[in-house]
């Protein structure tokens, strides 16, 4: 197995590279992407690893940006300590969340973090002393020594690494191992004397984590929040870059990611229609590779190693 | 790293650095001008999206899309009718195509995150239909400027003089979608009304996108009211005055309405139950000026319709920036020379008729008409002028001091003087 080191440090190699290579709007874009795969990431923990499918983490990475262009914008506060002001934040959510979405699976779990995630959006959207309602909140949110989009992107690929470091140990865990057998059987998990509800609450609130991390980043990226980035579509994305990525391979996520920010952003360009591409996309993706793109390499190299 | 590994991450490595070179080798001062249009071509408001690039689109036709020696080039792109799309876009015009300034938008929330870009980066931004108040008061950004475009609580302060003065009303209740583009009109309406001696019996805040207006609509028969003023947008405005006249308050209790309300691309959809409501703009595509009605059919000689405020606004701003470039040789590059340009512009060719010129904040200063909705000829409906009001400000009669020492308009703050 010298694929695998070999194949992350040149990945990484050529993430460090992306501010030199092609400065300016693509830096940004790129950073916007290294967010949302964060984003995607954490979905996966849930639905992939744990088997919970949430459709509130839009609204648990939304929350973390709140509080940090809050803090920062309208209390005047300092910038870092915004941050993780923002990711406690979003970890309080995602405790309330947790707390009431663990008994359930299935369909269930996921109606529920619908509306959970819903809750977030509608405060947001007419509690307008605080959130500024429809308008959202503005200002420059990011601390002067990332001012600059390169040592922002530095500081993004950073924390984005870290993170994905510390999920990749987690999902490979005892603990995560745990986690894939109650995906398996929750009631045979449980004969074995698993506290399997504790075990998806802790699971959850890891990924909140994960989610809230990538919601402060993006309050520092974007300098504003509005209802749209609580809002269901947002946790729709996040769960289906996790799709076409690839269910259930962490970093998949990172694939969809990129898959859904360059057609938001660059095929839209050439045609209105973008949102059609991504559904023939979406469906293409069902059909011929249900595992994801991501899922799909694997299986596919996998053969190969066999013959 | 084996040979292949790095045979594929060199070829990966220089087809980024292919992407991201084609574009710098772009001229300065000599090549076209390159303007930056952002607009919801997809989303809630896609249909006022696609008439804010007809507007705008037909005055560069019209001028063979040419200022002075220099080719003018429109880059469209699509706002999604969200702010964080409409924010990345307005980075990837500015940062990878290199326009020379920013124009568009619809959606308040979309114009106040582009808005935040323009501050930090000094990208001139125009704003035709952002009407949020304070973008032209409490908080002016210099780069931001209301080219041909309107602030909220500007227009409905004649409408709430006129009901008063003119149509003798009293007691109004208000009905407005909840959010700040109906907070700030209903909030210029209800203190110019209260403030002549006149009463809001009451104030209804509805969600986007009400579909059942009947809760509202009870609660007013019980009011007791001379009237009502209604700020409601697209969808909204066409199910309320449905509605209305289906429960059969029309022709009972005085419908007014916010320019919005009777907006062409509103009552286009209509018939007869918008007949006779009042409301107050500064374009009426029923105007009697020859300009005007040479602007509307060429308008719907180009796209089979009459023209709404979206395509009216950026038709004027396009005439108007325009102008301002000629009166600069064409020189976009120059910022400061630029915006100034644009600040100093008089518009005297656009389709009201009439001179505009823009007050020291940003934002115009427009002869405000009082709007009936009448059936033309052809049985369409449009807005005719009964009533015009020289020289409205966004400060109405006010001092732009003693205002601006006010708050903002929000759903607790109306401006409403008690008696």
């Amino acid at each position: 197995m010298v694929a695998k080191p070999v194949f992350i440090t040149a990945t990484v190699v050529l993430l460090a590279l992306v501010p030199a290579v092609v400065p300016g709007y693509l830096t940004s874009l790129a950073t916007l992407t290294l967010i949302y795969a964060l984003l995607a990431m954490s979905v996966d923990i849930l639905a992939g690893y744990t088997g919970r499918t949430p459709l509130c983490h839009g609204a648990i990475f939304g929350t973390a940006t709140y509080v940090v262009m809050y803090y920062v914008t309208t209390a005047g506060g300092n910038p870092w300590l915004a941050f993780p002001l923002g990711v406690a934040g979003a970890l309080a959510v995602s405790l309330v969340y947790a707390g009431l979405a663990v008994r359930t699976s299935g369909v269930y779990f996921l109606l529920l973090t619908l509306a959970l995630g819903m809750i977030v959006w509608g405060v947001c959207q007419r509690w307008t002393s605080v959130t500024g309602g429809e308008n959202g909140l503005r200002g420059n949110a990011r601390p002067d020594l990332l001012g600059d989009p390169t040592a922002f992107y530095y500081f993004v690929l950073a924390v984005g690494l870290a993170a994905c470091v510390v999920m990749w140990r987690f999902v490979q865990s005892p603990f995560g191992l745990t986690l894939k057998g109650i995906r398996e059987s929750d009631s045979r998990m449980r004969s074995l004397g698993y506290n399997t509800t504790l075990h998806v609450f802790i699971a959850f609130l890891f990924s909140g984590l994960m989610a809230g991390i990538a919601g402060a980043l993006y309050a520092y990226f974007n300098s504003f929040v509005s209802p749209s980035t609580v809002a269901l579509t947002q946790s729709v994305k996040g769960l289906l870059m996790v799709i076409i990525g690839g269910v259930g391979t962490l970093f998949g996520g990172i694939v969809g990611a990129v898959v859904i920010i360059v057609l938001e952003n660059v095929v839209s360009s050439v045609t209105q229609r973008w949102s059609m591409v991504l559904g023939g996309l979406f469906v293409l993706t069902m059909i011929f590779a249900p595992e994801g793109i991501v899922g799909k390499l694997r299986s596919y190299l996998a053969r190969r190693r066999q013959r | 790293m084996d040979r292949r590994t790095f045979v594929k991450s060199g070829t990966a490595l220089s087809g980024l650095a292919a992407f991201g070179a084609f574009d710098q080798a772009r001229a300065q001062g000599t090549g076209p001008i390159r303007i930056g249009l952002l607009t919801p071509l997809t989303g809630v408001v896609a249909s006022g999206g696609k008439e804010i690039a007809e507007g705008f689109n037909l005055y560069w036709d019209q001028v063979g899309r040419k200022i002075g020696n220099r080719d003018v080039e429109i880059i469209v792109e699509d706002d999604g009718s969200n702010p964080d799309i409409a924010l990345q876009k307005a980075r990837k015009l500015t940062e990878q195509t290199k326009v020379d300034f920013l124009i568009g938008d619809l959606l308040a929330n979309t114009g106040l995150a582009v808005a935040e870009y323009a501050k930090t980066t000094g990208i001139p931004y125009f704003i035709p239909v952002i009407a949020a108040d304070d973008l032209t008061q409490r908080k002016r950004i210099p780069n931001v400027i209301r080219v041909a475009g309107y602030t909220a609580s500007q227009m409905p302060r004649p409408l709430a003089d006129y009901a008063y003065k003119k149509l003798g009303l009293r007691k109004i209740v208000t009905i407005s979608q909840d959010y700040t583009f109906g907070h700030e009109q209903c909030g210029g309406f209800a203190q110019v009304f209260t403030e002549l001696g006149g009463s809001i019996v009451a104030q209804h805040w509805n969600p986007l996108n009400t579909q059942d207006f009947s809760p509202y609509i009870a609660q007013i028969q019980a009011a007791a009211c001379d009237a009502v003023f209604a700020m409601e947008t697209g969808a909204d405005a066409t199910r309320l005055i449905q509605q209305w006249s289906s429960f059969g308050m029309k022709g009972k209790i005085r419908l007014l309405g916010a320019q919005n309300a009777t907006d062409q691309s509103v009552i286009r959809t209509l018939g007869a139950e918008a007949e006779g409501i009042i409301s107050s703009a500064h374009f009426a595509e029923g105007g009697d000026a020859p300009a005007t009605q040479k602007f509307v059919a060429e308008y719907q000689a180009a796209f089979k319709k009459l023209p709404s405020i979206y395509g009216f606004s950026h038709y004027s701003a396009a005439m108007w920036l325009a102008e301002a470039i000629k009166s600069i040789g064409g020189n976009v590059e120059d910022r400061p020379k630029f915006l100034a340009a644009v600040r100093k512009t008089v518009l005297t060719g656009s389709p009201l008729g009439r001179p505009v010129r823009l007050d020291d904040y940003g934002s115009p200063v427009y002869d405000v008409f009082i709007r009936d909705v009448v059936k033309r000829p052809d049985g369409t409906y449009w807005n005719k002028p009964v009533e015009t009001y020289p020289n409205v400000s966004q400060f109405w009669t006010y001092k732009p001091e003693d205002y601006l020492k006010q708050p903002a308009y929000s759903r607790t703050f109306q401006g409403i003087k008690k008696t």
